[in-house]
C-alpha cells in the first residue's frame, strides 16, 4: 500500500461566467497588475488516501471527481497525485 | 392528499410549507427526515428552501445522496409530484432529476426581495389553477439561483416547454432589469418532461396568507390539490 495526496482543483467551465473571478481580475488591474488577462476562481480539494498504486488510486479519484467533487453541468475538475508528504519536526 | 415536507440538516423552510399545508390549505402533512427512506404514502413531497448539510462542497451536493432523496428519484420516475423550491431546486438538479445547474448570483450577493413572475406553462399539475400569461408576485430569498444550463440543453428546455416560470417586470414583459440573479433566459422555474417534477427558486410558501403581504404563492399549493383531486378522482 501507499500513501497518496490527492490534490483536486476545480473550476468553473469556461463557458460558465464568473463574476468573483471577474471582481478579483478588476481588482488587480486596479492595483496595476495590468499583466492578468483572466481570473477564474474554483475550488482545491486535498484528499489523503491509501492504494495499492498509484494507476488504481488515479482511476479511484477520478470516479470521485465524477460522483461527486464536481458537478459537471458548471465545473472542470483536474487532480495531481502525489506521494504522502512526511512532515520533518525537529529535535 | 398528503403532502410531504422534507428535513435534511440545515433546511429552513420546512416549518412554513408545513404550516401552509396543515393551516391554510388544510391538507395532511408529514415531515420526512434525510435518512427516512419510506415517503410514508406521500402524494406529493415538497424539497423546501434552506442550507441542506450546510451547503457544504455545493448547493445540494451532499443531500442528492441521502436516503430520502434516492426514495424521491424513484417516487418521480413513477410519476409522483416532486416540488423543489430554492434549495430544493438546487437539490433537483443535481440529482439530474432536472436539467442546468444554479449559480451564484451574477451580482455577487444573496437577494431577499420580491420579484414578478410570468406563467409559462398552465397545463402542469402545479399550475393548473393559473393562466398562461398570468403574472405571479413571489419573494426569492438565495445566493446561488442563477440558473444555467449549455446552450444544447437550453434550446432542449425551450423546445420542450418545460420553462413554467420566468422573472419579468409587474406588467409580465420578460426584460433583463427584472433578473435579479442572472438566470439565463430569466428562468425561475422549470419542468422536467414529464410534467411531474417542478423546480423554482422563489417562495410560494412565503406568500399564501394575506398576513405575510400576498396569497399568490397559494394559487400554486391549491393548483396541486385541485390537480391531484382530478387525477384521483
Amino acid at each position: 500500500m501507499v500513501k497518496l495526496i490527492a490534490r483536486v482543483i476545480v473550476t468553473p467551465k469556461p463557458v460558465v461566467n464568473d463574476p468573483q473571478g471577474n471582481t478579483v481580475k478588476a481588482g488587480l488591474h486596479r492595483l496595476g497588475f495590468a499583466e492578468v488577462a483572466d481570473v477564474r476562481i474554483g475550488k482545491y480539494i486535498e484528499l489523503q488516501l491509501e492504494a495499492d498504486d498509484e494507476v488504481g488510486a488515479r482511476r479511484r479519484v477520478a470516479e470521485m471527481c465524477q460522483k461527486l467533487l464536481a458537478n459537471h453541468v458548471i465545473e472542470d475538475v483536474r487532480f495531481l497525485l502525489d506521494e504522502a508528504e512526511t512532515k520533518v519536526t525537529s529535535g | 392528499m398528503k403532502f410531504g415536507v422534507v428535513v435534511f440538516p440545515g433546511t429552513y423552510s420546512d416549518r412554513d410549507c408545513g404550516w401552509v399545508v396543515t393551516e391554510v390549505l388544510g391538507a395532511e402533512l408529514e415531515y420526512l427526515w434525510h435518512k427516512d427512506r419510506d415517503l410514508k404514502g406521500c402524494d406529493c413531497v415538497i424539497l423546501p428552501g434552506g442550507f441542506s448539510y450546510g451547503d457544504h462542497l455545493r448547493c445540494g451536493a451532499i443531500a442528492r445522496f441521502s436516503p430520502v432523496v434516492e426514495s424521491i428519484v424513484n417516487f418521480a420516475a413513477h410519476g409522483g409530484l416532486v416540488w423543489g423550491i430554492c434549495n430544493g431546486f438546487q437539490v433537483l438538479c443535481e440529482t439530474g432529476l432536472l436539467p442546468g445547474a444554479l449559480l451564484r448570483n451574477d451580482v455577487c450577493e444573496f437577494r431577499c426581495q420580491w420579484t414578478d413572475l410570468v406563467v409559462e406553462r398552465d397545463d402542469t399539475l402545479f399550475t393548473s389553477g393559473l393562466e398562461r400569461r398570468d403574472v405571479l408576485r413571489i419573494p426569492i430569498s438565495h445566493g446561488e439561483g442563477n440558473y444555467f444550463a449549455d446552450p444544447a440543453t437550453l434550446s432542449r428546455l425551450e423546445q420542450a416547454n418545460q420553462v413554467v416560470f420566468r422573472y419579468c417586470a409587474p406588467d409580465g414583459h420578460v426584460v433583463p432589469a427584472a433578473n435579479p440573479n442572472g438566470s439565463i433566459h430569466n428562468i425561475a422555474g422549470i419542468v422536467n418532461r414529464e410534467g411531474n417534477v417542478l423546480g423554482m427558486m422563489p417562495h410560494p410558501e412565503r406568500c399564501a396568507e394575506p398576513e405575510l403581504g400576498g396569497t399568490d404563492g397559494l394559487r400554486l399549493f391549491k393548483s396541486v390539490v385541485q390537480s391531484f383531486a382530478g387525477v384521483a378522482g
